[in-house]
């Protein structure tokens, strides 16, 4: 993938299973939202082969449209309609396209129910919080029962509950509707709390990719062990805190106290991670407006 | 059922919607009694000026004008700005991301903007029934339906790949609206054009808007009146060769124009768009 003369994707290889959801984690400019808008079929990549669904998103059909849903997050549109009624309209699009195993779309009462909008339903969508609204932006997502769904930093701009009740919804749907998800987050603890795989990208290169676990793993499991003994505290990294702490107990047993072993979090795995993949490769220009 | 079936009926349903809201929401409901209002305002100044070389009022024949004028005003500034707004707040993103939205889309906008011509239509025609003489509306009939369907074949393709071509409303809302009152005034709409300079006349006559206004005239006024225009006569060949040129080019134009923005839409250019709104840029 390429502007003009500078590559801004290269060697950004994944896949995802069905149920799974997958989080892309990375700096502004990694090539995050370009990633997903190939694959959402909204934007031509100049090399590479990619298939979603079975099907090269460059030329995906509208039956293949029916079966991914897309959430971004600046949407504003339809503010006159009311909420129901938007729903209902939208869905009538997919209703083609049921299948034996799919019913699409999904039932408007069901759906407002499944993302907490009942008692709004027949407000008019320019009166929602914005919570709300982002909410309402997940229910359209998936009014077509979506075999695969975009969510392009979801929480953006969410206060915690408003959060917490998001990532509801989206266990809900990876759990009732096998639903795979591919999400793009600046948010860690979001990426660990939802993702099953992380896939980091710097500067258009897949320089990560696992869970959570695995990803801090991979990051030589540097752990922090804090303790103090006759009054003084005392900070140590380990490469192998159990090792450590069972020879920190046999010099000095007993007189060890306020013991406190962190496993490195996603936080510091990333910002490892980044910083090693930025040392590594020269600086270049990631993004070039088209 | 049939796919693109589904979106058409979903279409119709959508243009019925919007329409709808068009006459509850405040905004539009007071820009339809300002404009409206206005035409109706410079007819009533006018009732009793005399139309050059005639003895009849010069605000019955505005009248006939104004409503040609309507569909052009509907047609293109209302059309196009539908396209600019609905660019911008994402609208048209997420008909792109709905299977057969985009056929859906753009059902929903020829049927709102229909209903609300008919709508402009009416009550012009229904205060001036109470408010002017003069007026012939016995027959009218066949050049409303033809008016109908030329005038938004002419207009609602050349409004779309207008709103096309800006990239926000905040750069749209006035070329756009000078546009269209410049059109106006070289179009004969409040005055005959045959009192324009013979260029003006002649570039008048390229676009839509003269033929729509000229054909509303012979449709609603006395045939005598045919006297003021160019030529002597309401020149109905030529008012629907025009249109039909207009609308064939239309449709052959616009939906390649339109393919064109709609490729380019995405998930970062809305969001680039909304940037600029919320900082000022």
């Amino acid at each position: 993938m390429r502007y003009g003369k500078t590559d801004v994707l290269n060697g950004v290889n994944f896949s995802a299973r069905r149920g799974e959801v997958v989080a892309l984690l990375g700096p502004n400019g990694a090539g995050k939202t370009t990633t997903i808008e190939i694959l959402e079929g909204f934007r031509m990549r100049s090399a590479g082969a990619v298939s979603v669904l079975g099907t090269d998103p460059a030329h995906g059909g509208e039956a293949w449209r029916a079966r991914t849903g897309i959430v971004l997050q600046s949407w504003r549109d339809h503010a006159k309609w009311q909420v129901r009624e938007l729903l209902i309209h939208l869905g009538r699009y997919y209703a083609p396209y049921s299948t034996a195993s799919v019913t699409r779309p999904w039932d408007t009462d069901e759906l407002l129910e499944t993302v907490g909008l009942t008692a709004h339903a027949r407000k008019r969508v320019r009166q929602l919080s914005g919570g709300q609204r982002r909410r309402l932006d997940v229910a359209i997502g998936i009014v077509g029962r979506p075999e695969l769904l975009f969510l392009d930093e979801p929480t953006a701009g969410f206060d915690p509950e408003a959060r917490r009740d998001f990532h509801d919804v989206v266990h809900r749907l990876t759990d009732t509707e096998q639903t795979t998800v591919l999400l793009t987050t600046h948010d860690l603890d979001e990426a660990e709390r939802l993702a099953d795989r992380i896939l980091i990208l710097t500067s258009g290169t897949v320089i990560a990719d696992g869970s959570a676990d695995e990803l801090a793993r991979t990051m030589s499991g540097q752990s922090e062990v804090r303790w103090s003994r006759d009054g003084q505290r005392f900070v140590h990294a380990a490469d192998d805190a159990t090792a450590f702490v069972r020879e920190l107990f046999r010099q000095y047993g007993d007189s060890i106290e306020d013991l406190e072993v962190r496993r490195a979090t996603l936080e510091d795995t990333y910002m490892a991670l980044v910083r090693q993949a930025e040392h590594a490769a020269p600086p270049r220009l990631t993004v070039v407006a088209a | 059922m049939n796919p693109a079936l589904a979106a058409t009926r979903a279409g119709l349903s959508l243009g019925w919607i919007e329409f709808r809201q068009s006459l509850t929401t405040p905004g539009d409901l007071s820009a339809f009694v300002f404009t409206t209002g206005g035409f109706l305002a410079a007819m009533i100044w006018t009732r009793h000026t005399l139309l050059p070389g005639t003895h009849f009022s010069l605000g019955t024949t505005i009248l006939a004008s104004v409503l040609g004028l309507n569909v052009g005003m509907y047609g293109i500034l209302r059309m196009g700005d539908l396209i600019v707004i609905e660019r911008e707040d994402g609208t048209l993103l997420r008909a792109k991301a709905t299977p057969n939205g985009m056929l859906g889309y753009l059902i929903g906008k020829v049927v709102n903007i229909s209903g609300q011509i008919v709508f402009a239509v009416a009550i012009t025609l229904l205060a001036g029934a109470f408010l002017f003489t003069g007026l012939a509306v016995g027959s009218p009939g066949s050049w409303l339906t033809l008016a109908w369907v030329l005038g938004l074949g002419a207009t609602l393709p050349l409004g779309a790949m207008l709103g096309s071509l800006f990239t926000s409303t905040r750069s749209a809302g006035g070329p756009m609206i000078l546009l269209l009152a410049g059109l106006a005034a070289i179009s004969g709409i409040f005055y005959p054009i045959t009192h324009l300079p013979v260029v003006l006349q002649w570039l008048g006559q390229v676009f839509p808007l003269y033929w729509l206004g000229l054909g509303m005239r012979s449709a609603l006024l006395p045939h005598t009146l045919a006297a003021v225009e160019i030529g002597h006569s309401w020149r109905h060949l030529a008012t629907f060769a025009v249109l039909a040129a207009w609308a064939v080019a239309g449709l052959v134009l616009a939906p390649v124009v339109l393919r064109r923005m709609a490729r380019r839409e995405s998930g970062s250019s809305v969001a680039a768009r909304r940037e600029k709104v919320m900082h000022g840029a």
